[in-house]
């Protein structure tokens, strides 16, 4: 019983990791009603200029303020550039901005920093430890506190002020927001920046556990069923539906994966994902579209 | 009626889509605290002057002055800021929004805390919440759509939309208000009571307003002053009270 509950455990903590990558997308999609591919790049981009920088011999909370400026210049460019351009254009449009905007952001990472592989310590200790009988990870257990805050911090600042009610209002009609007076552009310069700072967390975590290389711009892939399951509006949702998946593809890999021979955890979230599809298409938390006919 | 002075004043406004003339060289004023409505065939350009003065279109050739001030391009929340408010011809509620959501955003202009101060619920948060909320009461109250306060949009019927929207537009306190076919699929009694509405906030509050209506009958109880578009052009103009 014991071996269940470690596993669970495992299982809900790394699905937290999921959950930090998922709230990124959850964050534009709230405000544009588009998913963010290039998420993974910016992402990789934060934790690789991180990186770099601390490899120079920068401090670490000074290199953390730096990478957070360059984030913000990104959203700023991005917003100015390409977004601005973009207002009351189909979401498939701006979809395929933010695809062709993942490898240009994933060029440049590559144009400033190179393409080796770093490794990232974030003086956690990594050594499990014993609690109740069951092996616990620190730096899991430290992860899962960082998402936690996160969470909370934003469900905060989009439940409690004007600007989370213009954010909703600005992905449901855009043309209906400005003419009352919402400020798209200030409002999609203030997700990108904030989608930037969670990519930045969520690239140092990521890139303390697989080391800072191009494969982490592939988390992107990771955080689709998240988000089919938690709803891609809710950033509570997106905390459940890391955890469900978490949980799920561990205790597959370890209670079915050795009847049908493993490597179940690879695609056991895709197969949930495309289950709640079926079932509930708006995700758990997700805002179900209303239309009348 | 005639003592006023002009709040709104196009002259010869033109806008063209690739060629195609939407509006060709149309002048009108509109006088504070009337209710001026723009009629003419479907295609004649009344929605595209609505357009131009709500800032969503930059005209080709003419001249906008509002509230004294001769504008140059503008943008849509520019004409927020100065006070214009707007209903859509096909209506734009956030519609996964609540009603009472619906007319906060219609407040958003005026909301004086910033979101420092809402986040720690700190400074003139509590108050300007309180205070906001109030406003929108205020006129959901005027519009008595109280029963559907917490309703979300998108489920309610039709006719009850539309007053919605006119309630966000309202809630922004406007002193120009451009309504696009505030009545258009509605039957008698909503028309009636829509019609009974518009008049109550011009009474009321000193509103301005310009709209559209194919509704004869409608138009001639409403408007003090009518504006006939025909193909892009202006045919008349008439003072009907």
């Amino acid at each position: 019983m014991n071996f269940f509950f470690e596993v669970l455990l495992g299982g809900l903590l790394a699905g937290l990791m999921y959950s930090l990558v998922a709230i990124g997308f959850v964050l534009i999609y709230k405000a544009s009603g588009v998913f963010n591919f290039a998420q993974g790049s910016m992402v990789l981009f934060s934790a690789l200029t991180f990186v770099s920088l601390l490899e120079r011999g920068i401090a670490f909370w000074f290199a953390f303020g730096i990478t957070l400026l360059i984030m913000l210049l990104l959203a700023w460019v991005i917003e100015r550039f390409v977004l601005r351009k973009l207002v009351n254009r189909p979401p498939i449009t701006l979809f395929m901005a933010t695809l062709g905007l993942s490898y240009i952001i994933e060029g440049l990472a590559q144009l400033f920093w190179g393409a080796q592989v770093h490794g990232l310590e974030l003086g956690i200790n990594d050594e499990p430890f014993e609690f109740l009988g069951i092996l616990l990870s620190q730096f899991d257990l430290f992860a899962a506190a960082v998402a936690g805050t996160l969470v909370l911090l934003l469900s905060l600042l989009f439940d409690k002020t004007r600007t989370g009610i213009a954010l909703r209002a600005v992905a449901d009609d855009q043309l209906a927001a400005l003419a009352v007076g919402i400020k798209l552009q200030k409002l999609w310069f203030i997700v990108w920046a904030v989608a930037g700072f969670v990519g930045l967390v969520a690239g140092l975590l990521w890139g303390a556990r697989l080391g800072v290389q191009f494969s982490l711009s592939l988390i992107v892939l990771k955080a689709l069923p998240v988000l089919i399951i938690g709803g891609f509006t809710s950033v509570g949702g997106a905390i459940a539906g890391g955890l469900i998946i978490g949980a799920s593809e561990k205790l597959a890999e370890v209670f079915i994966g050795p009847y049908i021979g493993g490597g179940i955890e690879n695609w056991f979230p895709y197969a949930l994902a495309m289950l709640f599809l079926l079932v509930r298409p708006a995700g758990i938390f997700g805002e179900r579209a209303i239309e009348r006919v | 009626m005639t003592g006023r002075n002009f709040l709104l004043n196009l002259e010869h406004i033109s806008l063209s889509f690739k060629g195609v003339k939407a509006v060709t060289d149309i002048s009108f004023g509109v006088r504070e605290s009337e209710i001026c409505a723009l009629i003419g065939p479907n295609g004649a350009g009344k929605s595209s002057l609505l357009n131009i003065i709500n800032g969503v279109y930059q005209p080709d050739k003419g001249s906008i002055t509002f509230d004294g001030k001769t504008r140059q391009a503008m943008k849509p929340h520019h004409a927020a800021e100065q006070g214009i408010a707007r209903t859509f011809q096909n209506i734009a509620l956030f519609k996964g929004m609540s009603v009472l959501d619906n007319v906060l955003t219609g407040r958003n202009l005026k909301v004086k805390s910033n979101w420092i101060e809402q986040l720690f619920n700190l400074g003139r948060a509590p108050g300007d919440a309180v205070f906001q909320r109030k406003k929108a009461e205020e006129i959901i109250e005027f519009l008595s759509i109280q029963a559907w306060r917490n309703s979300i949009v998108g489920n309610l019927p039709y006719g009850l939309q539309k007053r919605v929207e006119l309630a966000r537009a309202l809630a922004a306190e406007p002193t120009l208000l451009l309504l696009d076919e505030p009545m258009a699929g509605m039957n008698n009694d909503e028309k009636y009571e829509m019609s009974r509405f518009i008049l109550d906030t011009q009474r009321e509050f000193g509103t301005t307003i310009v709209l559209i209506e194919h509704d004869i009958s409608v138009v001639m109880s409403l408007a003090q002053h009518v504006v006939v578009l025909d193909y892009g052009k202006k045919n008349r103009r008439r003072h009907t009270r």
